[in-house]
């Protein structure tokens, strides 16, 4: 029953971070919300009995993509005509 | 009862972020935005795939001390589903990659990263 | 016009929405496992002599899926590389320098990452994970080295040959398996030893190590490309 209650409210915490992820104007909030998705994800793997995936999911989805899309900006920024 | 098993509330939860994820790449009309939407259908479509190989009341596909390795078939969950969502992450990463390195190179063209801006295929 | 534009991708979606509640609708839940499973689940352990039976689908029963999917994040890596080639080839970081807090913090925390990392790809026919983990996270400790210590020394030579030197022995472990055993990345080239320990497995320890280094070098490589900016800046 515990682990029903926790998924629901990871669940409900998803879809907010989700509407978090579209609708935030700075892109770099909405960077990180998209992290914490996958954050969530993982735990809802283990939850599963995946393991396997819930490792990969933390490691990659969470961390790698955030810090592409991190990278990504930076250069963007960096390129601005108008600074 | 049967409906508030894990699986069932983790099949909703994908479908629903699958939805959100198509709103946004529909409605919004920054590059970075769309980019941010396909990672997050990306996440949807693994947590289906998983939900979908998942038995109730049974345990990781290891054969370790709690799982009976000559009963093993009736004890563990599907493998491979798991394998396949494994290796999907990993090209998620690399797909997700080369898209921003396709907008960086736009947004060097064009100076903008907003949709609005791109006329060279109106016609 | 607008709003014409939105009730067109409201009703757009309206129809995904119906689509997805009828696939949810026929959504049942399983209680046995389905035939395919049911050998791996059965045949793995004594075919491959691997414990996590995720590794041996990823590494033995579906090793063709793995070779292409390398092959992928190794096109990326280069496509990246030739996308933001720089016009007059002189390439410098965008970051600034590093505090001395973070660089004492790197070279305390640098080398526990990568053994995490090298554990948990040499472990991965025993325990959850495997080499495409253990690649992200000597990725991630790439990272930690790029923004901390070395702005400027790190150069693609060291980064190229590890992906060459791995991709050539898993393509080399592959044939031999050929040759030796049944077929294509077929593990039992080496004996499959005492079940559970950690030279088991036949050839799978040394296959996921392979993958888990390639993983982590093409993955260095898409940040390291991605970290350089044009150096007609500043």
């Amino acid at each position: 029953m515990i682990q029903t209650i926790l998924i629901i409210l990871i669940s409900v915490g998803m879809l907010l971070m989700a509407f978090v992820a579209i609708y935030h104007k700075n892109l770099q909030v909405a960077v990180i919300a998209s992290g914490i998705i996958s954050l969530f994800a993982s735990v809802v793997y283990l939850f599963l009995a995946a393991p396997d995936v819930a490792i990969t999911e933390a490691s990659i989805g969470s961390v790698l993509t955030v810090a592409i899309f991190f990278y990504v900006l930076n250069k963007i920024r960096h390129e601005d005509p108008e600074k | 009862m049967k409906y508030l098993g894990l699986e069932y509330i983790t099949v909703i939860a994908g479908f629903l972020l699958l939805i959100v994820g198509l709103w946004g790449i529909i409605s919004q009309k920054n590059i970075i935005k769309m980019i941010i939407s396909f990672s997050i259908i990306d996440t949807s479509i693994h947590l289906l795939l998983v939900a979908i190989g998942f038995i109730r009341n049974r345990t990781a596909p290891i054969i370790d001390s709690s799982v009976d390795k000559l009963k093993a078939a009736d004890q563990i969950t599907d493998p491979l589903p798991q394998a396949l969502v494994l290796t999907a992450i990993v090209i998620g990463i690399g797909i997700t990659g080369l898209m921003l390195t396709y907008a960086l190179k736009l947004y060097r063209q064009n100076k903008s990263l907003e949709i609005n801006q791109y006329k060279s295929l109106k016609w | 016009m607008k709003i014409l534009k939105n009730s067109i991708l409201l009703v757009l979606l309206g129809f995904m929405t119906w689509m997805l509640f009828n696939l949810y609708k026929d959504y049942d839940s399983r209680d046995t496992l389905n035939d395919t499973a049911r050998y791996y689940a059965e045949k793995g352990p004594d075919e491959t002599g691997a414990a996590n039976l995720v590794t041996s689908v990823v590494v033995t029963y579906r090793g063709l899926d793995t070779l292409g999917e390398v092959t992928i994040l190794f096109l990326v890596s280069a496509i990246i590389g030739l996308l933001l080639k720089t016009e007059n080839g002189t390439r410098k970081t965008a970051m600034r320098a590093s505090s001395e807090f973070m660089i004492t913090a790197a070279k305390l925390l640098i080398p526990m990452i990568s053994l995490i990392g090298v554990y948990i790809f040499v472990n991965g026919h025993l325990t959850p994970g495997g080499g495409f983990q253990g690649g992200a996270i000597l990725a991630s400790t790439f990272i930690l080295l790029l923004i901390s210590i070395s702005r400027n020394k790190i150069g693609h030579k060291v980064l190229e040959l590890t992906e060459a030197l791995s991709g050539l022995s898993f393509v080399l472990i592959g044939i031999l398996g050929v040759i030796l055993a049944a077929g294509f990345l077929d593990n039992k080239i080496l004996g499959t030893g005492t079940f559970g320990s950690l030279l088991s497995a036949g050839a799978i320890p040394i296959i996921y190590s392979l993958i888990g280094l390639k993983v982590g070098a093409e993955l260095s490589t898409i940040i390291l490309e991605l970290n350089q900016v044009q150096g007609k800046e500043d």
